[in-house]
């Protein structure tokens, strides 16, 4: 076990990918950031200096605490307090929880629901084809975030309103997966229909294998190069949309905030002059997008063999 | 004073895991009128030195030593915009790929136009008067009218015509021909050897030719270089170096060419070729897992045929439309119908888009045919409906395919390669059975056990088409199809390959179908021939008898097109049986 690791990691220390990134610093700070900002929020429960769900710790005298720089901050809250006495350093480590798990979550399930469709689509071919992509082309008319708007707007109609606040988040990463496998589907069924014409398949085809196990042991594996790329980037979408529909109120419950309702929260404050209560979600939030969208970009550059 | 003189040139192409040397010290000169053939295999070097010439390295490639001297003037170490005076205008280059070598949004007018007006001092007017000349002069049909066409517009043959015609259109004193003729059928490859050589003498311009192909060596070339592995292993004249070649890499190389006149029982092994293992204690595949317990209960009369294709026909849909007669289809197969004999090795030979691949695949039952009947040891397969009823019969039947790059699974392990039949087909009875199963079976196509655990990637082409043979051979089939397995190898590796599928053939008492475009090759493997083209089962007779004494025009003229290799030295060859095929004899 122990052997095979580490020929495992032999490899993988000497694969192209490790050097290329050994050598682009962007690369490496934006891993640094992501890692900072994703153990953070992991481990919020450990490093958080305070619990800001704990309504018994929460003192309404503490509220509306600027940084611990100003001369009116407290030592207590290093980024300040919002209008509840909440630390804003610990909303944001607890908001980005929030907020990981509802893009991983929703990138998961596009993922899974574009790359099943696109492998359907690019190797039954004929009408089950034309029917697939038509679909796609008719969402792809309608921007991501209204569609979003669309089944959450329709989620709280359906479900009564206690039982919302408990299924926000599901909601949410439902409706963003759903918004978001278009373009899984479409680069799948291209790479697919390069694959299922290669004499491996046609040699696995006269082995009498059927064609799901060709899909899953044959043709899966050599599509999903692109599909990380995509899925590395569709995650810094997916916060940020999140994000969005948590600032438009319609994201999840302020009682669980994530970044994006902080920084609603904040809004409200900005001209008052309690301008970090917005700010600092704002930075994580734009710390964090920004660095998986960089490492997003240089992994495409790494694996595309033309740009290297 | 040669006119091109290549001196000592070492060429090195770093990367982070080293320095390759690709050429070494390699030294040519070239004559006015003459044609020097520089021969290798893949990876010889050969392509590099051409390149190198005219100054087109590829990055990060490298000009370590030596000289090329032009007229005794130092061309390798000019500055770019003087180097690009050389290009084009005193060296002509001629690629591979008739389709890539020209652009498609530009006329052939313009892009002949555009060269002269770079290097030449000429009018539009005049230019175009000499792009219609040159198209005339490389045989291009009504050329005033040709000119003003597409590239798309011309056949690939026409096309490396109009490549030519680039090439000459500056009056250059050297022309470098990388593999000129390898994407061309043999008709068109002939044509456009006889115009070269042609074109060379009249206008004395000294031209190399790069390629692997000892026929065209043969047929156009004065002079000929041996590259192996970088290094010049031998040069002289064609016919001292085809006849009696000194050094043993040119004997071994020579020994490997299929011989249309010549039969042999086996390619001799060569040596200087990639490492393939001999297995550790030969084995006895008759009484081996391979060879026994093929419990395929004969249903067919004795003596009746094992594969029997009536009125086979085949139509692709070229447009799709809702009414039937908006629909445009091509047939790609027509009216086929032949019978292959349990333990016969048959062939089918013609030019691409002759239809040979699509029979084989009919019969394989990888397209289901629009018209016809393929039966299988009695059983009328195309009626067959759904994989539990053909199941029985997918493991009768196995196919070897062309291109080894994309024939397996890059993502797989070779174990796991070659065991997905026999786990599928439960014709192991553990996973230790099916480890020893691939096991040997890797030991009896010459790669060895231990390749079990490795990935495709790490084998050469010759290699993985042994990964291939092995796959193919796991459901210990009665009929392997093989669809022009050599022909993206090397010539060593073909005699190699040609002499695996010989050997199993003979041992397993294998039924085969062997599609190939090289009647060389057909004749060394086959007992009897088809010839088709334009979808149509032409001829079939027995392969001496057809190589002898063939009916069809077509099969004459296939015949003709056949290099003549009769200078090349017999020495160390089994001869099987020798006959000078009657249309050759008449051309020559």
């Amino acid at each position: 076990m122990i052997a095979r690791l580490n020929v495992l990691f032999s490899r993988a220390a000497d694969s192209d990918l490790w050097y290329s990134f050994r050598r682009s610093p962007g690369a490496i700070i934006s891993a640094i950031v992501t890692l900072v900002i994703v153990a953070g929020a992991l481990l919020a429960h450990v490093v958080a200096p305070h619990n800001p769900f704990d309504l018994a710790s929460l003192n309404i005298m503490d509220a509306n605490t600027p940084p611990a720089w100003n001369p009116e901050g407290s030592p207590d809250f290093l980024l300040g307090t919002d209008d509840q006495g909440r630390d804003v350093l610990s909303a944001i480590l607890y908001g980005s929880r929030v907020s990981l798990l509802v893009g991983v979550a929703s990138v998961a399930f596009s993922m899974v629901l574009g790359v099943s469709l696109g492998l359907i689509s690019g190797y039954a071919g004929g009408r089950v084809d034309s029917i697939i992509m038509r679909i796609a082309d008719v969402q792809l008319s309608f921007p991501a975030i209204l569609i979003a708007l669309l089944i959450d707007g329709v989620a709280r109609g359906l479900l009564p309103r206690d039982m919302h606040d408990e299924l926000a988040v599901y909601v949410l990463v439902f409706a963003i997966g759903i918004s978001g496998w278009v373009q899984y589907a479409r680069t799948v069924r291209g790479s697919t229909l390069v694959e299922r014409n290669k004499e491996y398949v046609q040699a696995a085809k006269l082995i009498g294998i059927g064609p799901v196990t060709i899909l899953r042991r044959h043709i899966l594996p050599n599509v999903m190069g692109p599909v990380l790329v995509i899925a590395t980037i569709h995650l810094a979408v997916a916060i940020i949309t999140e994000a969005t529909l948590s600032f438009l109120g319609v994201g999840v419950p302020p009682t669980a905030p994530s970044l994006g309702t902080l920084i609603r929260i904040g809004n409200s404050y900005l001209f008052s002059g309690m301008w970090w209560i917005s700010i600092f979600p704002g930075i994580a939030l734009v710390a964090l997008v920004l660095s998986v969208n960089l490492l997003g970009d240089w992994l495409r550059d790494a694996l595309n063999p033309k740009l290297r | 004073m040669a006119l091109l003189d290549i001196e000592a040139i070492r060429i090195e192409f770093p990367s982070r895991r080293g320095t390759r040397t690709a050429v070494d010290g390699v030294s040519l000169s070239l004559n006015k009128g003459e044609i020097l053939g520089v021969v290798g295999e893949s990876g010889a070097g050969k392509s590099t030195i051409g390149n190198a010439v005219i100054g087109l390295l590829e990055a990060p490639g490298r000009l370590a030593g030596g000289e090329v001297r032009l007229e005794g003037k130092r061309i390798d170490a000019l500055p770019a915009p003087e180097q690009r005076k050389v290009r084009g205008r005193r060296i002509g280059m001629i690629f591979q790929d008739p389709l890539t070598s020209l652009d498609p949004l530009q006329t052939v007018e313009n892009q002949l136009v555009e060269t002269m007006q770079v290097h030449l001092d000429l009018t539009h007017a005049q230019a175009q008067q000499r792009a219609v000349d040159l198209l005339r002069q490389v045989g291009i049909d009504q050329p005033e009218l040709r000119a003003k066409q597409y590239p798309h517009q011309f056949s690939g043959g026409m096309r490396q015509r109009v490549v030519i015609a680039l090439a000459l259109c500056c009056e250059p004193e050297v022309i470098i021909a990388d593999e000129p003729t390898t994407a061309l059928d043999v008709s068109i490859q002939a044509q456009i050897l006889d115009l070269l050589r042609k074109l060379c003498k009249e206008k004395q311009v000294g031209m190399i030719i790069i390629t692997h192909d000892m026929g065209v060596i043969a047929d156009v070339t004065d002079r000929v270089a041996v590259l192996y592995r970088g290094k010049l292993v031998e040069q002289g004249p064609t016919a001292k170096i085809l006849g009696n070649p000194d050094h043993p890499y040119t004997r071994s190389l020579i020994s490997a060419v299929p011989r249309p006149d010549i039969k042999l029982r086996r390619f001799p092994l060569v040596t200087y070729i990639e490492d393939v293992r001999t297995p550790a204690a030969p084995m006895d595949i008759a009484t081996h897992w391979l060879g026994q317990r093929r419990d395929f209960a004969s249903r067919h009369a004795e003596g009746a045929p094992l594969v029997q294709a009536q009125d086979l026909g085949m139509q692709f849909v070229l447009r799709n439309a809702f009414l039937k007669r908006n629909r445009r289809t091509l047939d790609a197969v027509r009216g086929v119908t032949l019978e292959i004999a349990e333990g016969e090795v048959f062939g089918l030979v013609g030019e691409s888009g002759s239809g040979k691949s699509t029979v084989a695949r009919l019969i394989s039952g990888l397209y289901t045919p629009s018209s016809g009947s393929v039966h299988f040891d009695g059983t009328n397969l195309t009626q067959l409906r759904g994989e539990k009823a053909l199941n029985p019969f997918r493991r009768q039947i196995q196919m070897v395919f062309q291109d080894p790059y994309s024939s397996v699974n890059p993502r797989m392990r070779v174990l796991d390669i070659v065991a997905e039949p026999i786990r599928f087909h439960r014709l192991a009875d553990s996973e230790a059975q099916v480890r020893r199963i691939v096991g040997d079976l890797l030991d009896v196509v010459g790669l060895g056990a231990q390749a079990a655990q490795r990935f495709p990637h790490e084998f050469s082409g010759g290699q993985r088409q042994r990964i291939c043979i092995a796959r193919a051979l796991a459901t210990r089939p009665r009929f392997l199809i093989c669809d022009e397995p050599t022909s993206a190898l090397d010539v060593s590796i073909q005699a190699q390959i040609l002499n695996l599928l010989k050997d199993l053939q003979e041992q397993l008492r294998l039924t085969m179908l062997f599609i190939s475009h090289d009647l060389p090759v057909i004749r060394q493997m086959c007992d009897r021939v088809g010839v088709m083209r334009h979808g149509q089962l032409l001829e079939v007779a027995d392969t001496e008898t057809l190589f002898e004494r063939p009916e069809h025009e077509y099969t004459r003229h296939l015949l003709g097109l056949m290099p003549r290799l009769q200078v090349m030295s017999n020495a160390g060859l089994d001869i099987e049986s020798t006959v000078t095929p009657l249309a050759q004899a008449a051309r020559s």
